[in-house]
């Protein structure tokens, strides 16, 4: 459905987006991830259309997005980071609008508008002025927009930045009901989203791509060589570490001090599990244990490890 | 050549979606109305050769409004969009770019066409009222208004243009509004040169709308400044084309 090959975008002596190479297949749902001023949005417009690449191809549908761009662009629904509407219009005059500039017969323009006004939860709002909705149904009718010519791609940017948990919800079943029929390629930076609605991920940061990969695969990277959290009471901490490291599985411990409680954060050894190994020693000393766990990987680590970012963003 | 209908619906329905539409069109109303009256006024006060359409088409209250209107009306056209952000939903929709360019241009034509509308009530009142002839023949009508779309083609084109220049509103009037001072004041030379049949002089009245618009209220009908607006349109329209274009490559 969608082929990148070497994309590239330079503005100036910025490059934005640096000689990308990815293809997305029909009916998946990929998800773009990467910190601000990753290169998720100038990859995405260059996928809509709207900017000329520098070097590199990108094709949709079999289309050339730049030198068969109008053919390209009727199979792309695309919904812009900020979601640009006109404020001065009726929601269903303003589907209706979009429908016809973007080839959908006249007979079967009222039809589309009633689809997609009852698919995205608008249909009370139909006659109501763009410019008087709020954040979220704006972002519903730039959705109902993106999708009302049946394109076979939607090109979400960021989807449900700035929604409040609600709207978050109603906007993920959306896109989560809409992958029967569309392929779709969204980009975000909340990594809970990605995890829950993507059937693979792309980690973009400066312009290049730093992972992609299922999101279960892109955990299992990081999981096999996971950490262990082991808080006991014992004498001498020091000494302690030094018996734990002598363990099966055990590649490295680290200590710190939590009151009268030591924490111990252990290395395992790839595909070894020494939880159990650890509580016979903890038996065998009589120490007291509170905790022995595996927390489990999230895609956040992931995305720090490979962005080389903090993992609090 | 559907999709520019729906994009020349759009834009004429926009510009009548905002409240600055109908201040326009009032303050029009109002001063073309006083235009009106200052013309009876003149043919009441003194007997001469004029007709009423041309004391309406020659007046400084008809330049003003007709100088001041066009920033008006196409300031919005391309900086609006471009500083929303519509315009990036605008060009990934399978539309080309010079249609969007001639729709929009289209539209601010028609909205100004629409101003003058009016105007042609004025004179069948007059000649109702009156009972005396508002032109001394029908060509007098016709090329008024003629040359009332003829100025009016490459004024909203120099107001596209400048609109498609910038994402500010202000800028893109008071650069508009600057082009066609200037045009008009290459045509005011002339009466500053004061000997007759001189090159300068004559060249003046190529680009002079005041004597374009005298010659044509009488009846006369030139086809230098037909070929002159006609063409300058067509340049103008094409820069406009190739800045919209080159502002989406920059972008």
């Amino acid at each position: 459905m969608v082929k990148v090959e070497q994309l590239t975008k330079r503005f100036g002596a910025v490059t934005a987006v640096d000689g990308i190479d990815f293809t997305v297949e029909k009916g998946e749902i990929v998800g773009f991830l990467g910190p601000n001023g990753a290169g998720k949005s100038t990859t995405m417009r260059m996928l809509a259309g709207y900017l000329p690449q520098t070097s590199g191809r990108a094709s949709v549908a079999g289309f050339d997005v730049f030198s068969q761009s109008l053919k390209a662009r009727e199979h792309i629904g695309y919904l812009p980071e900020n979601v640009p509407l006109y404020l001065d219009m009726r929601v269903a005059e303003f589907l209706r609008y979009r429908a016809g500039l973007k080839g959908v017969p006249q007979r079967r323009l009222t039809e589309r508008v009633g689809d997609v006004l009852e698919m995205c939860g608008l249909d009370e709002v139909g006659k109501k002025i763009i410019g008087r909705l709020s954040k979220g149904f704006r972002q519903r009718v730039g959705l109902a927009d993106a999708m009302i010519h049946e394109p076979d791609l939607l090109i979400l940017d960021e989807p449900t930045i700035g929604l409040d948990p609600n709207q978050i919800r109603l906007v993920r079943d959306l896109i989560r009901n809409l992958r029967r029929h569309h392929t779709i390629l969204l980009s975000t930076h909340i990594l809970p989203e990605v995890e829950m609605l993507c059937s693979r991920v792309i980690i973009i940061n400066k312009g290049r791509i730093e992972a992609l990969d299922t999101p279960q695969n892109l955990r299992a990277r990081l999981g096999q060589a996971g950490h262990i959290l082991f808080d006991a009471i014992v004498a001498d901490p020091r000494a302690a570490a030094t018996e734990l490291r002598q363990l099966e599985g055990v590649q490295a411990v680290s200590h710190r001090r939590d009151g009268d409680w030591t924490v111990f954060t252990i290395e395992a050894v790839p595909d070894r599990d020494p939880r159990e190994a650890l509580f016979q020693h903890a038996v065998e000393k009589k120490w007291r244990v509170r905790e022995i766990s595996r927390p489990p990987v999230t895609l956040e680590r992931v995305f720090a490890e490979v962005t080389g970012g903090e993992e609090n963003f | 050549m559907r999709r520019f209908f729906i994009l020349f619906g759009r834009e004429v329905s926009s510009a009548f979606h905002q409240p600055l539409a109908y201040v326009v069109m009032c303050f029009f109303l109002v001063v073309t109305g006083f235009n009106f009256h200052a013309g009876i006024s003149l043919l009441n006060h003194s007997p001469g050769t004029t007709t009423m359409v041309e004391a309406f088409f020659n007046t400084v209250y008809f330049w003003i409004p007709l100088v001041l209107v066009f920033p008006l009306i196409t300031m919005r056209v391309f900086a609006e969009e471009s500083k929303m952000g519509t315009l990036e939903t605008l060009m990934t929709a399978p539309v080309r770019d010079f249609q969007v360019v001639l729709a929009k241009y289209a539209g601010c034509l028609f909205f100004y066409a629409i101003l003058w509308a009016p105007s042609l009530l004025y004179f069948t009142a007059f000649e109702t009222v009156t009972g005396v002839d508002a032109a001394g023949a029908a060509g007098s009508y016709v090329g008024a208004y003629a040359m009332l779309l003829l100025m009016g083609s490459l004024f909203t084109a120099i107001g596209c243009l400048a609109s498609a220049l910038t994402d500010n509103q202000i800028v893109a009037a008071v650069v508009c509004f600057s082009a066609i001072l200037c045009l008009f004041f290459i045509g005011l030379l002339a009466f500053f040169i004061p000997s007759t049949g001189t090159a300068l002089r004559e060249a003046t009245y190529y680009f002079s709308p005041i004597e374009h618009m005298m010659d044509f209220s009488r009846g006369i009908f030139d086809t230098r400044p037909v070929v002159f607006y006609l063409s300058s349109t067509f340049v103008v329209l094409f820069a406009t084309f190739h800045i919209f274009q080159y502002r989406r490559w920059k972008a």
